[in-house]
């Protein structure tokens, strides 16, 4: 009984999601197993052998897996399950490990378990449903558990105190069914919108996407990322990372101001575990006001820039 | 090139879900159902390559009960040319797991000799996010998820992807399979016409048993509860309130 963890990373830099996956491994309660993939992945695996509770740590890499696409990365995985025969695989539930986990679990012909919020036994997981509307406790059947975390459910473990050494694993990459060509990335100086403490959300009620700059003052006074609700990523406001709801990111910072929106429930499901969460709305009756712990029923355009001064 | 899209009947989704009183799932009967979204999705882009001619053929798959039909119907009035019924019935569904769907998806791709399989991410009922990667998976093709745009180059198409840090841009070989995202198009309303010709279209029905797919379950369902319900908040009449609030609370 084994648990095979999948590192994420861009640039060179882990991504914290793989140490919320540590903590779900160490809850499972096996010896630990950490896999990182790549083209160029010896910063990475420098980073992850310090990390507590890591017991070995295998380092694949290869130029033809720049990009991580699933194609490659899925039969590298497979190949380290060949070898060790883990009883658990478990990747942060990220765009990353949401398309490579799945495509796992199906090689190895078990139902995977995706965006788990919390382990009650090494076999009983616990995940919401219809957008966070209903909490489902479930029993897995099958002998290997293949399973994605919710970042915000485990807390990212302590880069310390790992002694694991970088064993390789070479796998033949097949290059022939996709190719990789590039990123888009979006540039901020903020802090990451699914790691910071604070966020400050803008909604349909922003207008335009001009009018997000009252926002981004905000956020340099509050330190906080700066998100967007579906409605205002639709209108073309602001760029899809930006985008908190079920489909979205799903985050939970000590402090979650939400600007101009109304509060769908798939928004909701997107924040809803924030620690404190502020409204600021001139619709009284919106939805968003039911779950703010301080709502303040005022126009945006005056409150904010209001706000910003007095900070 | 053909292609196979998968759409999943689900409760609406601007329907307030309630548990059932059992503990084991929601309530549906009664309930207000329709397309999944992201299903919807994936049908207005099928249907596109189809007007743009990088398509001949358009079908539709819906695994589930008498009322997936339904769910087949519309599709078929966007523009769908046939349909396929794999009839699982109402009181066994809950118990499908996407990798159960995949394996019917995949035996039904290679059975019709499809060059592309299209679903949306994930089905608003449970969420799941897998259905797209396992059926890619079990047929060895490439995978486009996530997909924001979708357009032919040469033998490849060329995707867009929706990923965490922005958009990732990719090239897949035919066949393959897509998964579509909330941006990739705007589903177009069925017109009238086309609602009554839908209804002249073939929907092809069979049993998950006559292709081979065993549906038994390997998750078991222990229970299914409602969310913890957040406190009620307060109301602030001004911004000096609520900063004096956040103080307090040691938030600012």
């Amino acid at each position: 009984q084994s648990t095979l963890v999948v590192a994420e990373h861009a640039d060179s830099k882990l991504n914290a999601a793989t140490l919320s996956a540590v903590t779900a491994a160490k809850q499972v309660g096996h010896e630990i197993t950490c896999i990182v993939a790549g083209a160029d992945c010896k910063q990475v695996a420098a980073e992850l052998s310090k990390v507590g509770g890591v017991s070995k740590l295998l380092v694949a890499e290869d130029a033809a897996l720049e990009g991580l696409l699933p194609e490659r990365v899925a039969p590298v995985l497979l190949a380290a399950h060949k070898q060790f025969n883990f009883s658990h695989i478990i990747a942060g539930a990220t765009a990353f490990g949401k398309s490579v986990l799945p495509r796992v679990a199906a090689k190895l012909d078990v139902s995977p378990i995706s965006d788990i919020t919390g382990i009650q036994a090494p076999d009983t997981f616990v995940r919401t449903i219809y957008a966070g509307n209903a909490i489902q406790t479930l029993k897995a059947k099958d002998a290997v558990k293949v399973l994605t975390v919710r970042g915000t459910s485990f807390e990212p473990a302590e880069v310390s105190g790992g002694s694991a050494a970088p064993e390789p694993l070479t796998v033949e990459v097949d290059k022939n069914s996709s190719e990789y060509i590039g990123q888009e990335l979006s540039k901020s100086d903020r802090p990451e919108l699914t790691s910071a403490s604070n966020v400050v959300s803008g909604g349909r009620g922003l207008k335009s996407g001009d009018n997000f700059e009252l926002l981004y003052k905000l956020a340099d006074k509050l330190n906080a990322a700066v998100g967007a609700s579906r409605a205002a990523v639709d209108a073309g406001f602001v760029s899809n990372d930006m985008q908190v709801g079920q489909t979205g990111k799903i985050i939970a910072p000590d402090l979650y101001v939400a600007v101009g929106i109304s509060g769908a429930i798939q928004h909701l499901a997107g924040m809803k575990d924030s620690k404190t969460i502020v409204a600021i709305n001139k619709d009284a009756e919106a939805p968003i006001f039911q779950v703010a712990d301080l709502g303040l029923v005022a126009d945006l355009f005056k409150a904010v820039p209001e706000m910003t001064e007095k900070l | 090139m053909r292609i196979l899209v998968g759409v999943k009947r689900v409760i609406d989704y601007a329907v307030k879900v309630r548990v059932r009183p059992d503990k084991k799932g929601v309530v549906t009967d009664g309930v207000k159902h329709s397309m999944n979204p992201f299903d919807e999705i994936a049908v207005e882009e099928a249907i596109r390559l189809k007007e743009k001619k990088i398509a001949k053929e358009v079908v539709a798959l819906s695994i589930g009960p008498t009322q997936a039909q339904e769910t087949l119907r519309t599709a078929l009035a966007m523009g769908a040319d046939s349909a396929i019924h794999v009839e699982v019935p109402a009181g066994e569904l809950e118990r499908v797991q996407p990798l159960h769907v995949s394996r019917i998806i995949s035996k039904l791709a290679t059975e019709g000799k499809f060059d592309l399989v299209m679903v949306g991410k994930q089905a608003i009922d449970d969420d799941c996010n897998q259905t797209a990667q396992m059926t890619a998976a079990m047929l060895d093709w490439p995978q486009a998820t996530f997909a924001s745009k979708v357009e032919k180059d040469g033998d490849y198409l060329k995707v867009t992807r929706e990923i965490d840090g922005g958009l990732e841009t990719i090239k897949v070989g035919v066949p393959a399979v897509i998964s579509a995202d909330l941006r990739l198009n705007e589903p177009r309303y069925a017109t009238l016409p086309n609602i009554m010709k839908a209804k002249k279209k073939p929907i092809k029905k069979m049993k998950a048993s006559e292709l081979g797919v065993d549906l038994t379950p390997t998750i078991e369902v222990i229970s299914v509860e409602d969310p913890p319900v957040r406190a009620a908040g307060i109301k602030v009449d001004d911004v000096d309130t609520l900063i004096a609030k956040l103080k307090e609370a040691g938030r600012v």
